[in-house]
């Protein structure tokens, strides 16, 4: 996993609230025994006319020329649903780095964290503020401090992260390394269990 | 202060805390299917190291395989090679494989308890969100994504941070015509999709006592549709009746001694639980769902919201764009509107009770003209319990189609799909937009739901068949 210290960038915004993973990949394109090329069919049936990648649909965020970067806005409950991971290696193949929502379904925030891709929960007036944002405006996300800016207004939340995943996060550190490492104190626990 | 059943099994199976983070959490059962654990191999496989308690892992195939003609190859190119490497890693790793042709194969939640394996006390994981299932038996079950699944094969440990915990108490005899499905559906509505994010639920109260194994497993599976980690109830003599003779229970020999122990899982008297609801079983009546999340549902008799009453702006645009998407209207009622699709299956509502449900309400009766039926069967032991007992003859008389064992069209990922623009009522346990194929409308039931609306190709409540 590669270290995210600071994001700043424009940002993509979806105000629906309740995006599942089967919107942000529907389970035809699961097949894969890799992690890799789920960003083209991020948010698949939302994105194109009848499965056609010629037809984007126009009224969808990623298919607005407007809208970029790096930074994921979406409304309420992101990321309900299965525990698929591809959900958080397509956003992250897409090049998407963070989402920012009010609230995290529980599978999807491990997910997220565990691929480098931070979920970032802010509060509703927090989230509304950002979505009255112009085209141009950008976001700053800063790991260490934990806040969340937006740069024109200078409005600025600072959000929760486990220190532990913070550490990860900031270096680039795996919980399999860690574990592995572990593995004596496991064998242990497992006498004592039996 | 008294413990949760929750924290009784968490405690003893935390190998460590660290510091200001999550848990090393030890896992006694993990099970993997072909779509969640490719990546998962092939990160241990570049790590050079091997799997550290290969035993404790069970593989089956059953996202990705065809319902129909097991026995032939796969025809899709994708879905065939992602089951083959599944044989292959099992093969390599040492790990139980109950492929496809094989006895046991199944929906992994629905073999694990038909084999024993499932066990009350225990850490159960499984890449899976539905891995909640196992709950039911009074363990800690939950799905975990494939980052995690290599954990288990590192280290038989996941992270975890400790949840909140949530205790939703049902009491009172159900209504006729309401089953399992109905209490869970109405549980979510209540409560809905996000409702319990963030906590790990016990069911309890004399409506749950009163249910089979499998009914309780149907309560546990959809836990995660509003959010939970994963759902429990405290084990008793209905679980251990269940459990006792399976091919992986624990031998007569130490049969007593297992059962004693099971017998002190349960929430002391005086266990805090973070929040805690009390629902009644008698204002529970059958339920479907109208929108594209499983807490969008109503009571069967009940009237879909009216938009423009909804105060919670964001609440509306959902409500609003639901209903377009499944091309009904504010206010209206779901009573008469025509079906084309009846799918009984998933690992929410394809055991062997489901189906006699099923055939018990259709025996001697007919299918309508202009609807499909499908059965799958959750396992080749369900199968075989459905051809034991006739119920196939009933199925068949009915019109409707009995299929090989498999997660089939819950989920629009193997051949097993539903048309755009289609109704199905289904007995799975999400309506996500394009859940059961790009553009399917899904409506979710119980079985018996389900099955009223196959032979009068509408929405119907099932209590005027009864």
């Amino acid at each position: 996993m590669k270290a995210l210290q600071k994001i700043q960038s424009r940002f993509v915004p979806m105000p629906m609230e309740n995006i599942d993973t089967d919107q942000i990949i529907p389970a035809r394109f699961l097949k894969a025994t890799t992690r890799d090329g789920f960003g083209k069919n991020l948010f698949r049936d939302w994105r194109y006319e009848n499965n056609d990648e010629t037809k984007p649909k126009a009224d969808f965020p990623l298919n607005q020329s407007q809208y970029s970067g790096e930074i994921l806005v979406a409304g309420k409950n992101f990321g309900c649903g299965s525990s698929r991971e591809h959900a958080a290696w397509s956003l992250l193949d897409y090049g998407f780095n963070a989402v920012v929502s009010s609230f995290f379904a529980d599978i999807f925030k491990n997910n997220a964290l565990n691929n480098g891709v931070l979920p970032v929960t802010v509060s509703d007036a927090f989230l509304q503020k950002i979505f009255e944002q112009g085209n141009d405006a950008t976001i700053s996300i800063d790991i260490a401090a934990q806040t969340i800016t937006i740069d024109a207004t200078g409005n600025q939340e600072s959000f929760e992260l486990n220190p532990y995943k913070k550490t990860c996060l900031l270096n680039g550190y795996d919980d399999i390394d860690f574990l592995l490492s572990k593995r004596d104190t496991i064998a242990q626990f497992e006498m004592n269990l039996k | 202060m008294g413990k949760t059943l929750f924290d009784k099994i968490w405690d003893k199976h935390v190998v460590e805390k660290i510091q200001d983070g999550p848990s090393v959490l030890y896992i006694d059962t993990h099970f993997i299917h072909e779509v969640t654990s490719p990546q998962a191999f092939k990160g241990i496989e570049n790590r050079g190291v091997e799997l550290f308690r290969p035993k404790q892992t069970i593989a089956t195939a059953d996202h990705n395989v065809p319902t129909l003609n097991q026995h032939l190859p796969i025809k899709d190119e994708l879905s065939r090679m992602q089951v083959e490497q599944l044989i292959n890693n099992c093969q390599k790793h040492g790990v139980e494989l109950y492929g496809l042709g094989h006895p046991y194969q199944g929906i992994v939640h629905v073999i694990g308890p038909e084999l024993g394996i499932t066990q009350p006390g225990t850490t159960i994981v499984c890449g899976d969100s539905h891995t909640s299932t196992h709950g039911a038996f009074g363990a800690i079950a939950f799905g975990i994504g494939t980052s995690e699944v290599e954990m288990v094969f590192a280290s038989q440990c996941v992270l975890q941070t400790k949840p909140k915990t949530m205790r939703i108490n049902i009491n009172g005899e159900l209504q006729k015509g309401v089953v399992s499905k109905d209490i869970i559906l109405y549980i979510i509505a209540q409560i809905s999709a996000s409702g319990a994010t963030g906590y790990f639920v016990e069911y309890a109260g004399t409506t749950i006592k009163a249910l089979s194994m499998e009914a309780r497993m149907t309560i546990c599976n959809m836990s995660i549709e509003m959010g939970a980690r994963g759902g429990m109830i405290a084990p008793d003599e209905t679980t251990f009746n269940y459990i006792r003779g399976r091919a992986f229970a624990p031998k007569t020999a130490v049969w007593e001694e297992h059962k004693q122990a099971w017998k002190k899982l349960y929430s002391d008297a005086d266990a805090k639980f973070d929040a805690e609801i009390h629902i009644n079983a008698a204002d529970i009546q059958p339920m479907i769902t109208y929108g594209t999340n499983p807490g969008l549902g109503i009571a069967i008799n009940g009237n879909i919201p009216v938009v423009e009453n909804i105060t919670d702006e964001g609440e509306q645009r959902n409500i609003e764009k639901a209903l377009q998407y499944m091309g009904l209207k504010s206010g209206a009622s779901l009573i008469g509107i025509p079906v084309q699709h009846v799918f009984i299956g998933s690992c929410t509502n394809s055991r062997i009770e489901d189906l006699r449900e099923v055939a018990a309400l259709v025996k001697g009766k007919k299918k309508h003209d202009q609807i499909k039926v499908m059965i799958v069967p959750g396992s080749q032991q369900v199968a075989k319990q459905v051809h034991a007992e006739g119920l196939d003859r009933i199925f068949a008389e009915a019109g409707f189609q009995i299929r090989q064992a498999g997660c089939s069209a819950c989920l629009g990922m193997n051949e097993d799909k539903i048309p755009a623009g289609e109704y199905c009522i289904s007995t799975s346990n999400r309506n996500f937009e394009g859940r059961q194929g790009a553009g399917a409308r899904t409506l979710l039931a119980s079985p018996l739901t389900a099955a009223a609306a196959a032979i009068t190709g509408v929405v119907t409540d099932v209590r005027e068949m009864m």
